[in-house]
């Protein structure tokens, strides 16, 4: 499965592993909460990164105490009409301080992208053929947000109170070389920040 | 009235291209029905039994004559000449074609409108009182929390794709118009000790398959927490609400499974941990959408002037007597002195209930400008309302309805009818119900037997999901299918106000020849019994179901 970060294909050193496979050896592996649960001090005594994949019905609130063992936490999306795991994401980053990467596998297509990316999510499992352009426009579609989410963007009623006025719509072509975000000075701050760095 | 900023007009017509993005995808084959199915539900366009079926939002019924032509333009240019209000302060469009429906939304976004959340399992389009802003006891007018929250709800990105469809109401009155009681969240103004207003929170009301009258969560909420508190009951529907089954996705059923204090207790956590945080409603922000529903310039007339319009407005109402009907079921009492709200039926004899033709929609929007500060409410009976009328202007207001066939005197009335669309348009439905509503509305044509009748509320639905909301009319009619032939059950006594009752089944179900007699005989057992001026509910709660069985059994 290709993996999107930022505005491209990235290279995904990451292998999911079955709960019934080996571990590969000194690479950074992905498990499930059964297997982490099951075998955690084997887990953790690993001399690689390890990231957990959490299913739509597996609250984060289960890991929230062991969240500084995972550089990578996929939820799962079963289906696209299933929403669960936008709320897992915003826990994740908003409640639990979650800084790592919140990957978003299963069913992830570019009319989820951006609610996604709201949520906190910053990296995207998508399926063989994806276009990253049509990825890289979704993500501009919408550019006024009347809710404040992870993205660190700024709500509308905020921009009001400061007297903004709002950005123009970014046309597709427009989209900046660097990341996904729109070439306003304000949009590109939010948007390296979450690309590159992580949460704040 | 609301009126769009530069971000709101931005959001709109971003919207529109995302959309427009989508619909050539999917003409393109790029995208297959399944995938763009909920891409369309989330912007209003179903798929019907003939044709799509536009759902366009009108945010807690009210809107501008422009906005009004506009709409007329619509129906007469993408529909064939109609538009149909709904039970949710919503206006429907049958007959457009996919290839159009950006186009359309585009005409929609030059006024300011948008079919944004009107269907999809997201936050819908939110619903107040009709009478907001205008109805004399009011604590604070609801739509400045409606419009609040329709910007809250709007392409919110973590609910978006909940278990099921939701729906919001907010009322500022203790009587409620706005059904708070059967919706997934009601909102209904009240004051704590202190004297503050706040919202007393319900949840879990709803009607369909399983209908169930909504609980209270908390008995006040201070508004500012107004946000905070909303997304923390979303959150645990989210997380908690059922997607094995959509019959028992809502919210009433999560609440009735977890039992309402335990729903209460995971809010009331989530609620800590998110009050006074970013989403928190700043103060200013209240005020600043608090000003756009400021009330129109009220003419205050003193002394002779005001006895003068008096003296006018009581003669004509003691000379016309059709008018003075009118008035009676029509127009409702006005906090300003001089003033009063001129509702306008949608449910003409022979008609379908919510439908009004483009010409009509032309003539309400100039009459609106002519006589009531260019302002027109929905109601979720179905009908318009202008809010601001002059005593003095009643009666021509009155006449000039009247030319365009909109003057029917019958709100509350035996007439005044809520029916879904059932099998002439909906896919879904077992049974007939606009035939069911045009039948009874003939059966009792005759104004004089209605205003005798009095105050009465029937709703039919042509299947169990109860889109005519049946449930909670004081005679329900729900249409079912036995064999391949429509039968239609009689429910009594529900209602959807602050006293909000389930109706109960009278007795088995009548054929389709059979239900307009049926009613009839409710109504005359009504008659018979009554005592004083009792309402249906009130005298069934004192003599039961045996005299009505009697009378509709007894032959059997």
């Amino acid at each position: 499965m290709p993996l999107i970060k930022g505005d491209r294909i990235a290279e995904d050193p990451w292998i999911t592993v079955g709960d019934e496979e080996v571990l590969p050896e000194g690479a950074p592996a992905i498990v499930s909460l059964a297997r982490w649960r099951a075998e955690r001090d084997t887990l953790a005594g690993r001399n690689a990164p390890l990231g957990i994949r959490l299913r739509a019905d597996q609250p984060p609130g289960e890991i929230a105490a062991e969240l500084d063992r995972f550089q990578v936490i996929a939820l799962e999306f079963p289906s696209f009409g299933d929403g669960r795991a936008y709320s897992y994401a915003r826990l994740l980053r908003a409640r639990h301080g979650y800084r790592g990467e919140l990957r978003a596998v299963g069913q992830v297509l570019r009319d989820q992208a951006l609610f996604m990316r709201r949520c906190g999510f910053d990296a995207f499992e998508v399926a063989a053929g994806t276009g990253v352009a049509g990825w890289r426009e979704a993500l501009g579609e919408i550019s006024v947000f009347y809710q404040p989410a992870e993205d660190g963007r700024p709500a509308a009623h905020g921009l009001r109170r400061n007297g903004n006025a709002a950005t123009p719509t970014p046309a597709a072509d427009a989209v900046h070389d660097e990341d996904l975000g729109p070439s306003s000075p304000e949009r590109d701050l939010s948007t390296e920040r979450l690309g590159n760095d992580g949460y704040r | 009235m609301y009126r769009y900023d530069e971000f709101d007009r931005t959001l709109v017509r971003e919207r529109v291209a995302q959309f427009r993005g989508q619909v050539a995808r999917r003409l393109s084959g790029e995208l297959s029905e399944d995938e763009f199915r909920p891409l369309r539900l989330m912007n209003g366009l179903y798929l019907q039994l003939h044709a799509y079926m536009l759902r366009v939002a009108i945010p807690y019924g009210t809107f501008s004559a422009r906005q009004m032509r506009a709409l007329a333009d619509i129906a007469r240019r993408y529909d064939k000449g109609y538009g149909h209000f709904t039970t949710r302060q919503n206006i429907q469009y049958n007959w457009p074609r996919l290839d159009q429906v950006p186009d359309l939304l585009n005409e929609l976004a030059e006024v300011e409108m948008h079919a944004l959340q009107t269907s999809g399992n997201c936050i819908r389009n939110v619903t107040a009182d009709h009478y907001a802003g205008v109805a004399a006891e009011e604590i604070e007018d609801p739509r400045i929390y409606a419009e609040l929250i329709r910007q809250w709800s709007s392409l919110h990105p973590e609910f978006s794709f909940l278990p099921r469809k939701f729906k919001i109401a907010v009322t500022g009155t203790p009587h409620d118009r706005a059904a708070v009681k059967v919706h997934d969240i009601g909102l209904h103004m009240c004051r704590n000790e202190a004297g503050e207003p706040g919202f007393e929170v319900l949840v879990g009301g709803g009607l369909g398959r399983s209908p169930f009258v909504a609980k209270t969560i908390r008995g006040f909420l201070p508004k500012h927490h107004l946000l905070s508190y909303l997304e923390a009951i979303l959150r645990v529907y989210n997380q908690l609400g059922r997607r094995d089954n959509k019959y028992k996705a809502r919210l009433k059923i999560l609440v009735h499974e977890l039992g309402a204090e335990a729903f209460t207790e995971l809010v009331e956590a989530e609620w800590a941990e998110l009050k006074d945080g970013p989403v928190e409603l700043p103060a200013e922000e209240i005020a600043r959408i608090e000003s756009y529903f400021a009330a129109p310039p009220y003419e205050t007339l003193t002394g002779e002037a005001l006895e003068a319009q008096n003296r006018e407005f009581e003669v004509r109402r003691f000379e016309d007597r059709d008018f003075a009907r009118w008035l009676r079921s029509n127009v409702a009492a006005h906090k300003a002195p001089g003033y009063a709200i001129a509702n306008i039926s949608l449910k003409p004899e022979g008609g379908v209930p919510g439908d009004i033709s483009a010409d009509q929609m032309d003539a309400v929007a100039e009459l609106a400008e002519r006589f009531g500060f260019g302002e027109i409410r929905a109601s979720h009976q179905q009908n318009l309302l202008f809010p601001d009328v002059k005593l003095a202007d009643l009666y021509a207001l009155w006449q000039a309805l009247g030319r365009h066939g909109l003057a029917s005197p019958n709100i509350g009335l035996v007439a005044d009818i809520i029916a879904c669309p059932g099998m002439d348009y909906c896919s879904l439905a077992t049974a007939r119900s606009i035939p069911i509503a045009q039948a009874i509305g003939e059966r009792f044509a005759d104004p004089a037997r209605q205003h005798a009748i009095g105050e009465l509320g029937i709703k039919i639905s042509g299947c169990i999901n109860a889109c005519g909301h049946h449930h909670v009319g004081q005679i329900g009619i729900l249409g079912v299918d036995k064999k391949g032939e429509e039968f239609y059950q009689i429910t009594l006594g529900g209602a959807a106000d602050e006293n909000a009752t389930l109706g109960k089944i009278v007795g088995p179900a009548f054929g389709y020849d059979q239900v307009v007699d049926a009613v009839e005989t409710i109504v005359d057992t009504y008659l018979d019994v009554r005592a004083g001026g009792e309402t249906f509910n009130q005298t069934l709660a004192r003599v039961g179901f045996a005299p009505f069985k009697e009378k509709l059994y007894a032959a059997h």
